[in-house]
């Protein structure tokens, strides 16, 4: 209960100087929407896949004005940045960024993109990088981020070195809204770096006194209040150390180290009898804290100190016990991490949904006693070599989950191979026959069109003659051929009746052109409609036959090519995961030994010390008579 | 003792807030080595994906018969979506249940994509039912039909969810390009 917020509150600022998907604003684009959803849950993968994907096709596009995603490309172009640094990915991150920073952008946007790129120089530990990143920042900044930008410069300047500029800037950041118990922290250390320690121990002891609501900021107070009790301590102000170690909650993350501190505090100014009452309440807590473990041995220490020799060998004795039992649970938890268990339990799917589970890993059976190891674990370089195996075992589930896909998908296309192949020839045939068909029919409907046209300009009522009449037409063509060598009687009567029937198709032709070219235009209107219907069917047939040549065909070299890739990565993976494992347990059984290590010194001295204080209150009895308290 | 102790916490506290806990250097420069390497491999991956996920699209869902569902909340909303039910021509295309986390993201205003699927060109129909609780305890449930019709291309339906006090339709649908 005293150590988890310890966890979570050495990673207080890395919170605070993380990426953050931005809120969407109103949304157009589904497929930006889609990768902010998964953002949102922490999915940063499948968050960049689909980013990615969105904004490879959007730069694709002739006219990206019209696309959906343009409404929201400056975000997108960010939360690409945004979720690869999450996803911790911080090459691709800074290259995100810094195309945004180089691109043809607002300057509110630049100073933005300015910010986010110093922050990953910052977090990579390239400080230069990250104050030439903050130096670019100039003119109008977001309000939102105004105070963070400033935080991040001071952060950089301490790790520079240059303290005294970092105080300057910390002083004008005092009461920032979310910042405001880093910065009044962090300050003191600046004032303290730079040598002024007047100036620090006022800063620190206004630090302590800031009552912040969030957990962290209440951690920071109790920090600033440690830090001043130990200054106090050092320069022997044992009063005024005091005072900052009772400051510190009971309930804290540092209120062991409070609890030990005090008890030390009296000790120096040889009040023994106050040093015990921390003392005693520290040593009834968690055995494997190094505080308390401490406190084991100071507090028979302070017996004898008072002469209370007998309690002092009994504490001592117990001292001992307790020390030999947690070297056993040092030894079995490194037996275990040997084994496996310890990466067993991490990669559990309770860590996905608790991150302070981690520290909860003691209660599994085997798993080791994650209680030692809860400062390395809170430590960056473990948190990033944590979080870096994680990843590593959700990509192997990835990349095997892949790897088996491609087996049903040539399952799929063998099966649509089988079904179309056979039908195909057939229907091919018949399509190329109505093709021909459809083709010699375009060219009739075409020719109509040209020639109806024509006689808009030019009438032709010649060309409006019913098959009747052309019959009709042909036939007196025909019979006046056969007149014209006939010369005999009645010939004369018979070509004028061939005049008048002439005559007769002739006057109707041209009485009747109006009409008969407005009902040809409508024709023609009907068989538009009725070419467009069947050319929607032509196309609707193209597209399936594409369709169901597509279903099967050429897929084999994109599968097999990715096949050979998901086969590589995923050997890559297996061995990063391999070494990745190897160095979690490494640092941390190394962490564990440390913590053996001292607590064999603590075993020697309890040894010695308890043999020393029968000794004491041996002679004491026997001097006293019935002493030795 | 007392004196060795004194000296090991004041290292530590003197350290401020962004210092790291100090890990072994051989193993600081191997995480930092292996760190680089695990980047590589992501950005490797994050590739093969978004090749297998194009795959697999042009695959199972082919764009002329490509429908797919989007699930947003209205701006501001905030009752709690418990389950979406989608019907398309009277069949249960997919019945999905919220987790908290889904809600919550939903809730930023983020799309979430319910259903891929295929289905012919024409008219079809989609029936959507929402089912939650609203801040006042009462159970909350809605049933909407709409007609859509399928192209060529592919469909994306876009379906915003509302409350009964937004004075916004219950489930809307738009279409989406």
């Amino acid at each position: 209960m005293h150590r988890a917020p310890h966890l979570m509150s050495g990673l207080a600022l890395a919170t605070l100087l993380a990426a953050r998907p931005a809120p969407a604003a109103e949304l157009r684009d589904l497929y930006f929407g889609e990768a902010l959803y998964h953002a949102y849950q922490g999915q940063y993968f499948e968050a960049l896949e689909r980013l990615d994907a969105e904004l490879a096709q959007h730069r694709r596009l002739d006219e990206p004005q019209l696309d959906a995603l343009h409404y929201h490309v400056g975000q997108a172009e960010f939360s690409v940045g945004d979720f690869e640094l999450s996803y911790r990915m911080h090459h691709r991150a800074g290259r995100a960024i810094r195309a945004v920073l180089e691109g043809n952008v607002d300057e509110i946007v630049r100073n933005e993109a300015a910010f986010r790129l110093a922050r990953i120089h910052f977090q990579k530990g390239q400080m230069d990088n990250a104050l030439e990143a903050l130096e670019r920042i100039d003119g109008k900044v977001p309000d939102a981020i105004r105070d963070e930008i400033e935080f991040l410069r001071a952060n950089v300047y301490m790790a520079l070195g240059r303290p005294a500029d970092a105080a300057d800037v910390l002083k004008g950041l005092q009461g920032a809204k979310g910042l405001s118990a880093f910065a009044a922290y962090n300050l003191a250390i600046a004032e303290l770096q730079a040598g002024r320690s007047k100036e620090a121990l006022q800063q620190l002891d206004k630090a302590g006194q800031s009552k912040g609501a969030d957990r962290a900021s209440t951690a920071i107070a109790d920090k600033s209040n440690m830090v001043l009790g130990r200054l106090m301590l050092e320069s022997a102000d044992f009063e005024r150390a005091q005072r900052s170690f009772d400051h510190v909650r009971l309930e804290g993350p540092y209120s062991n180290q409070a609890l030990l501190s005090a008890g030390w505090a009296y000790a120096s100014a040889r009040n023994y009898e106050r040093a015990l009452v921390p003392w005693n309440l520290l040593i009834q807590r968690d055995a494997t804290d190094s505080a308390v473990q401490e406190a084991k041995l100071a507090l028979p220490y302070a017996y004898a100190q008072l002469s209370v020799y007998g309690r002092a060998a009994l504490l001592y004795d117990q001292a001992l016990n307790s020390f030999g039992e947690e070297l056993g649970k040092v030894d079995a938890s490194i037996r275990s991490i040997r084994e496996g268990k310890f990466l067993q339990a991490l990669v559990r799917e309770e860590i996905k949904q608790d991150k302070e589970w981690v520290v909860r890993l003691r209660a599994l059976p085997d798993a080791p006693e994650t209680y030692y190891l809860t400062t390395l674990m809170a430590s960056h370089d473990f948190q990033t070599a944590l979080q870096n195996y994680l990843d590593m075992e959700d990509l192997r589930k990835k990349l095997s989950t892949w790897q088996s896909s491609f087996d049903a998908f040539e399952d799929i296309i063998s099966l649509r191979r089988a079904n179309y192949e056979p039908l195909l020839p057939a229907i091919d045939a018949q399509f190329r026959e109505l093709d021909s068909q459809i083709r010699l029919r375009m060219e009739q409907r075409d020719n109509l069109d040209r020639r109806l046209q024509a006689i808009l300009t030019a009438p032709r009522p010649d060309l409006l003659a019913t098959a009747d009449e052309r019959i009709a037409q042909e036939r007196l063509r025909k019979l006046e051929l056969a007149l014209a060598s006939v010369n005999g009687p009645g010939a004369s009567e018979l070509h004028q009746r061939l005049r008048r029937l002439k005559g007769v198709i002739g006057w109707k032709l041209y009485t009747e052109y109006p009409e008969r070219l407005t009902q040809a235009h409508k024709h023609l209107r009907a068989l538009n409609e009725d070419i467009a219907v069947m050319q929607a069917r032509y196309d609707a047939f193209v597209r399936t036959r594409q369709a169901a040549m597509h279903s099967y065909a050429g897929y084999d070299l994109a599968i097999n090519r990715l096949r050979t890739r998901v086969r590589e990565a995923l050997e890559q993976v297996n061995t990063l995961t391999a070494r990745q494992g190897e160095l979690i347990e490494t640092v941390a059984i190394d962490e564990l030994k440390k913590r053996g290590e001292r607590l064999e010194t603590y075993q020697t001295q309890a040894r010695y010390a308890v043999a020393d204080s029968y000794d004491r209150a041996t002679k004491t009895q026997g001097a006293g008579g019935g002493g030795g308290r | 003792m007392s004196h060795a102790i004194r000296s090991f916490l004041l290292s530590i506290l003197l350290c401020v807030c962004v210092a790291p806990v100090p890990a072994q250097d051989a193993n600081r420069e191997q995480m930092k080595g292996l760190d680089e390497q695990v980047q590589e491999v992501k950005s490797d991956v994050l590739s093969i994906g978004a090749e297998l996920s194009q795959l697999e699209e042009k695959l199972l869902y082919p764009s002329n018969t490509h429908v797919a569902v989007f699930v947003a909340l209205a701006q501001g909303e905030t009752f709690r979506l418990d389950a979406v039910q989608v019907h398309i021509d009277g069949q249960l295309a997919t019945h999905y249940i919220y987790s908290f986390k889904e809600l919550e993201a939903l809730q930023k205003g983020s799309v979430q994509r319910l259903y891929t699927g295929n289905i012919a060109t024409g008219q079809h129909q989609i029936e959507v039912s929402l089912s939650g609780k609203l801040e006042n305890g009462k159970d909350y449930s809605r049933t909407e039909r709409f007609a859509f019709s399928k192209g060529v291309g592919p469909k994306l339906i876009g379906v915003t969810l509302a409350g009964p006090d937004s004075g916004k339709p219950a489930i809307d649908l738009g279409e989406w390009h």
